[in-house]
């Protein structure tokens, strides 16, 4: 297959639909929205399931039917769109359905606005839906590594019947990069033990799915059975890319676009001799920890660069335990960070004593022109 | 002496579950279950159906009913249904819902689901009240009508009107069978299990959205008995949701079964 320039929405669509992608359901919002366009004409060509759903609500219900029957399922939205479909991540966690989804993030709180963001961290790797449940978080930083990851997604939830997101900020979503498409999966034909397909595909057997085990002990019970696998999901699945690691004296940490632009500053700073490398989580949940800790035992300072108030930032500090000082940078409300405005903070990281008392949002926030 | 065979004219149907269900002594879940069984059983389709069970009295459906059974958020059943549905267009889905559910927070999902002619079938229990939490107003309580939450009985000024479900999704053109039944009597109730007969028909074959309003008795919550309920329900909600068809496709209107 030859290298081809995709749009990140549509790369990510089409990876799905060569994944096996059963169905789709969605919603439009900006900027996710070419995803669901382009599946509208790609999923019936196909033959395959396309509902432009009434709301996200409706469409991550749909998702939630389709999943039952264990089909291979996807839904997309941004930011908050990705707020109205909590209800239902929740209740498809709590049945232990797999399927996928794809939050392409954007300025907030509240309507916001459509420019890229990393705002949804928290919401999305820490919970955002009601009750305890894990889900698998990818934060790819570039089309390629949409594709791959998405591809690879679906056998993902399945394997550990999680829900799978694909986390990603606008700008991805948006931009155009060549990029190569895996070859066309077909579509599975076996369906687990637990999918509801109608008696006559599991003669003698009657299924059933549903979120709600009425006596405590049964939902606690429920709970841990969740838990191990989720053990299993940290033990097997953490993924991050490392640069200029070895001889790092600095480490920076940053995701998807952010991570992306810290590696350009990273770059320049080592063409000013300065030893910094860059740790780029792949997965979000489960978190990188085990390198974290290893680099907080090499290095001499960290600095995380979000496109959020800090949000990752307090992940990674929980790792750190205060070994070592941990600055942050951070641009808010839809602006991504520029690889000059990193790098002087690295050049800053270098040459200045960092403290290892108070909180590093706070030097951040009073290094940031005030408005109002 | 003449001996007699022994003749069995009154059985479980195959499609309910031999349990004791949670339901209040009179309530008509228990009439509406059995009709939906019995009319599975006489089509041969229990093993192609799958049930979406919904929030409210009916959240334990999946427990009475002997095929396989989903259980959907709070008013969202037929979205659940759809997604099933448009995986595997060749089973039959049902989704099984109160009032509460399907015209208070369901709204949404039960509109646009006719709107799109989705092939499914809808069961839609009307009894005028939240049952499960203990007898609140629910978009279908009458007007002047008491609750647990219009203590003074529901005032139209401030607590609008009840919604009429059934003239409502008429108006959509996706929508092919509409129609609403009451469980009072044995006349009604025979004439309910012929609407969900042709219900099902409609559905298997791929003639589109259908859904049952079938005005049932809370006779926990309106603190009646269960012969005063029958009563009140034809004294006064049917003045109010009149027993018709709403909405019968002309192809729908010729079928033979």
């Amino acid at each position: 297959m030859a290298r081809e320039l995709w749009k990140g929405n549509n790369a990510i669509a089409e990876a799905a639909v060569r994944a096996g992608l059963q169905a789709y359901f969605g919603y439009p919002i900006t900027p996710q929205t070419e995803l669901l366009e382009y599946l509208s004409a790609r999923m019936p060509e196909l033959g395959r399931a396309f509902v432009q759903a009434e709301s996200e609500l409706g469409a991550i219900n749909m998702v939630y039917g389709a999943a039952c029957t264990g089909a291979r399922v996807m839904t997309s939205s941004s930011s908050p769109g990705i707020s109205l479909m909590m209800e239902g991540i929740s209740y498809i966690a709590g049945t232990e359905v797999p399927f996928v989804l794809v939050d392409v993030m954007r300025g907030g709180p509240g309507l916001g606005n459509i420019a890229p963001a990393q705002a949804d961290y928290n919401q999305i790797v820490h919970g955002g839906g009601h009750g305890d449940y894990n889900a698998i978080v990818l934060a790819p930083a570039s089309i390629q590594e949409s594709v791959d990851l998405t591809y690879e997604a679906f056998d993902l939830a399945e394997k550990y019947r999680a829900i799978t997101v694909i986390l990603i900020d606008g700008s991805i979503g948006q931009m155009m990069e060549p990029a190569d498409m895996p070859p066309m999966r077909p579509l599975k034909t076996e369906y687990p033990e637990w999918a509801v397909r109608g008696i006559v595909e599991h003669p003698g057997e009657r299924r059933v799915l549903s979120s709600i085990y009425l006596d405590p002990p049964d939902e606690e019970a429920a709970n841990l059975r969740m838990l191990r696998r989720w053990q299993q999901v940290e033990a097997n699945e953490v993924r991050f890319k490392g640069y200029y690691l070895e001889d790092a004296r600095f480490v920076v940490v940053g995701f998807g676009s952010a991570g992306r632009v810290a590696l350009s500053a990273v770059r320049a700073a080592r063409a000013e001799g300065i030893p910094v490398g860059l740790l780029r989580p792949i997965t979000l949940k489960p978190f990188p920890v085990k390198a974290l800790d290893e680099l907080s035992r090499q290095v001499e300072g960290m600095l995380v660069v979000e496109m959020n108030s800090g949000q990752m930032l307090e992940d990674v500090r929980r790792v750190v335990e205060g070994r070592v000082p941990v600055e942050f940078y951070g641009r808010l409300g839809g602006i991504i960070p520029m690889p000059d405005e990193v790098l002087e903070e690295i050049r800053r990281l270098t040459r200045e004593p960092l403290p290892l008392d108070g909180h590093p949002r706070d030097r951040w926030l009073a290094r940031m022109p005030h408005s109002n | 002496m003449v001996m007699l065979d022994e003749v069995v004219v009154y059985e479980r149907p195959q499609s309910l579950e031999e349990c004791a269900t949670h339901y209040c002594p009179g309530c008509t879940h228990g009439v509406a279950h059995r009709l939906i069984a019995e009319v599975i059983d006489e089509m041969g389709i229990r093993d192609r159906m799958i049930g979406v069970a919904s929030v409210g009295c009916s959240v334990f459906a999946y427990n009475y009913f002997d095929f396989d059974f989903v259980q959907a958020p709070h008013g969202r059943a037929p979205a659940m249904a759809t997604g099933i549905k448009r995986v595997l267009p060749d089973r039959i889905v049902m989704t099984y819902q109160g009032d509460g559910d399907m015209a208070s927070i369901g709204m949404g999902e039960i509109v646009h689901a006719a709107a799109r002619g989705e092939n499914i079938t809808v069961f839609f229990l009307n009894n005028a009240n939240y049952g499960m939490t203990g007898g609140q107003m629910a978009p279908t309580t009458l007007p002047g009508q008491q609750t647990t939450s219009s203590p003074k009985g529901r005032d139209v000024e401030t607590q609008g009107y009840p919604v009429r479900a059934s003239e409502l999704l008429s108006t959509l053109e996706g929508a092919s069978y509409v129609v609403r039944r009451s469980l009072h009597d044995p006349k009604n109730i025979r004439m309910a299990k012929k609407a969900i007969r042709t219900a099902f028909e409609v559905q298997q074959r791929g003639l589109g959205f259908s859904m049952i309003e079938l005005l049932s008795i809370c006779p926990t919550n309106w603190g009646l008995t269960p012969v005063q309920s029958l009563r009140w329900l034809e004294e006064h909600m049917i003045p109010y949701y009149p027993i018709g068809d709403y909405k019968v496709h002309p192809i729908v209107a010729e079928l033979k079964f």
